[in-house]
């Protein structure tokens, strides 16, 4: 069975800086992985780079045995990052229905709709961005990383800064996402929120993988677990 | 060991700058019009010829980074195009003294002096972003793009003489202890190319292996 | 098929992204009529019939650049450069879309700007007005091709404001003294001879390989 994301090797330096070194991991498809770390870590180059937007510096990357940057692998594939993505001169229903003509997607107006809907959006589908909220603004920033159906998607500490609408928001979709077998990586500061969601976990110090494995019900139980264990002292 | 090559070839250098200084001040006629300023040409002409094989050689490593992703086609790129970039100089240099003394204007705005006055603005432009970028791969991508732009540069200052009518000489015929002598100072200037590149890409190896201890450093 | 969608999506989100904004089109409008004005003022009618190859194509470079410059900039607000990455878009459809946009708005601006010439210049320029128009066209797009692509190539840097015009001119010079020479030419209202068709297919190879570079060099530049 071909990994749904793998990292084979891949060692990424900022300079002299090994941001990365020697990671090794496989994510298995419908299964959520939650990738830990302090900042500084190295998750969110990782997550780069599973993304596509970085090349490895050694190794290699690969989404369901593809290249990241296979055109077919990024119709496939959803990111949400620390931006929002979305444009603020657009309307939120322009934005999702600009994405959903790069994404390929059948019928845009009604998914960009269905979409807007599902994220509470609906009544300011012509209000443009730089009007909204940063609430709203987040809520626009999930529809449009989940609007062409992903089966991966990469999300870097996507809870961070959330209101609890947009928290509540982002948990249905990642469920739901889980319920089609889709597979996530996330990166997280918010232990309790990702342990709910995550079957596997893995934890990155100084740009190494310290620990990889199955969600445990210690690490549920406690969060920081983890770090205690397995954290730098 | 890589020492003892550069001392070679600066032996033999000086030794063909002897030959040919002395060819070129004692030997060789006044020219029928010019009188003794045409003796510049024979530096004038070999620096220019330098500087366009330098800069084809930096188009093509460019290129071959491009391609492949070897950061010693990146060392070798810039190590020739900072020596082309000196040639380039140096054939300005002489060219605009040989134009004020034979035409009394240091400077006119013909095909060929602007496409070659671009050149220099272009390929100091690369070293100037080299210079603004920290991260080596990332420098290496992005300088070796902007040679590969700035070499569309080089045909045309090569052509412009035969696509517009220039100020500057068309090609013509010269007698043979002429061309003869641009050859042999041709042959000086290349190996003074080589010599120059190669002590500068031997400092570019040094930086990238210091620069590989500081990550083993930081590694540990 | 999908890379002309894919293409044309990406220039009509530029173009309604700014006009809505408007901020770099203001600007250079606003440049350009001063300009012309300024210079209008200054010199003796005579002389800028002269100068007006020049004159016309300096304006058009500089109101340009406020446009070009901010090409790919106006992606990092938001992080929205990182989602056009990520999605299925050739990055030769992002440059050509950008590219595209680019052109039409400099386009907007040199239909004023050579009215407003004739107007205080009292010069009649409509003589060639279709090989003219064409001479825009192309002269347009070949230091459009540049400053969107250099605009690709600086927007990691973090000098990218220095880097970017200090970059960028030299390679535009060829195309602008081509479009400079025929323009001046054209006004005149004499056809193109000879002498102006070396300018010409100049003007044309010099799209046609700009073009060609910047097409198979987006990628590998935008892509750290």
């Amino acid at each position: 069975m071909t990994h749904a994301v793998a990292a084979d090797d891949v060692w990424k330096y900022y300079g002299d800086y090994p941001a990365l070194r020697e990671i090794r991991l496989a994510v298995e498809p419908g299964s959520c992985l939650a990738l830990l770390g302090r900042n500084g870590a190295g998750k969110t180059t990782l997550l780069r780079i599973f993304a596509g937007f970085s090349k490895a510096g050694k190794g290699s990357v690969s989404i369901f045995g593809r290249d990241a940057r296979d055109l077919e692998t990024r119709r496939r594939v959803g990111i949400l990052g620390h931006g929002i993505s979305v444009y603020d001169e657009l309307s939120a229903f322009e934005n999702l229905t600009l994405f959903g003509r790069l994404y390929g997607v059948a019928d845009r107006r009604k998914t960009a709709l269905d979409w807007l809907e599902r994220v509470g959006l609906r009544h300011v589908r012509d209000g443009l961005v730089r009007e909204f909220s940063r609430g709203m603004r987040q809520r626009l920033a999930i529809a449009r990383a989940f609007l062409h159906d992903p089966q991966v998607l990469l999300l870097d500490e996507p809870f961070t800064a959330l209101d609890d609408r947009a928290i509540a928001v982002l948990q249905t979709v990642l469920r739901d996402a889980l319920a089609r077998q889709c597979t996530i990586v996330l990166s997280t500061h918010q232990l309790r929120e990702a342990m709910e969601l995550a079957t596997h976990v893995a934890l990155l110090a100084r740009g190494r993988l310290a620990y990889h494995g199955e969600r445990s019900a210690e690490m549920l139980s406690d969060p920081g677990w983890l770090y205690a264990r397995y954290g730098e002292s | 060991m890589r020492n003892k090559l550069v001392y070679i070839l600066g032996a033999l250098v000086a030794v063909l700058f002897v030959r040919n200084l002395y060819v070129i001040l004692n030997v060789l006629p006044d020219e029928a019009n010019q009188g003794a300023m045409y003796r510049i040409m024979f530096f004038h002409i070999p620096s220019w010829w330098t500087a366009g094989l330098a800069l084809t050689v930096a188009g093509v490593t460019s290129g071959l980074y491009l391609a492949t992703g070897k950061m010693k086609y990146d060392a070798i790129s810039v190590s020739v195009t900072e020596v082309a970039v000196a040639f380039l100089c140096i054939g300005m240099t002489t060219g605009m003294i040989w134009a004020r003394i034979i035409w009394g204007i240091w400077w006119t705005w013909d095909a060929r002096l602007t496409s070659a006055l671009i050149c220099v603005l272009l390929y100091g432009g690369y070293l100037i972003l080299r210079n603004g970028i920290e991260d080596p791969t990332s420098r290496a991508r992005i300088s070796a793009a902007f040679n590969i732009f700035a070499f569309v540069d080089v045909p045309i200052v090569w052509y412009s003489i035969r696509w517009w009518r220039t100020q500057h000489p068309q090609p013509m015929s010269l007698p043979p202890e002429m061309w003869s002598a641009l050859l042999w100072n041709w042959l000086a200037l290349i190996l003074l190319m080589i010599i120059f590149i190669k002590m500068r890409l031997r400092q570019e190896e040094m930086r990238r292996e210091v620069d590989g201890l500081r990550r083993l450093a930081h590694a540990i | 098929m999908a890379f002309w969608s894919q293409t044309f999506t990406i220039a009509a989100k530029d173009l309604r992204a700014e006009l809505r904004s408007k901020e770099a089109i203001n600007a250079s409008f606003s440049f350009s009529l001063t300009i012309l004005l300024l210079f209008s003022f200054a010199f003796v009618e005579e002389a800028t019939i002269d100068i007006a190859g020049g004159l016309l194509w300096i304006v058009f470079a500089f109101a340009g650049a406020l446009i070009l410059n901010r090409s790919f900039a106006r992606e990092l607000p938001n992080d929205c450069l990182d989602a056009l990455i990520a999605a299925p878009l050739p990055a030769s459809a992002l440059f050509l879309g950008k590219a595209l946009a680019n052109l039409l708005l400099l386009l907007a601006v040199e239909a004023v700007s050579f009215p407003v010439f004739g107007v205080f210049y009292n010069a009649r320029w409509t003589g060639q007005f279709w090989t003219l128009a064409l001479v825009a066209v192309l002269g347009t797009w070949g230091f459009t091709v540049i400053g969107t692509m250099f605009s690709a190539l600086t927007v990691n840097l973090r000098l990218r404001e220095v880097m970017l015009p200090l970059l960028v001119y030299p390679v535009m010079i060829p195309c602008l003294m081509a479009a400079m020479k025929l323009t001046g030419h054209l006004i005149g209202g004499e056809p193109l001879d000879a002498e102006m068709m070396v300018w010409m297919r100049f003007l044309i190879g010099f799209d046609v390989i700009f073009t060609a570079l910047a097409l198979a060099l987006v990628d590998v530049v935008l892509v750290s």
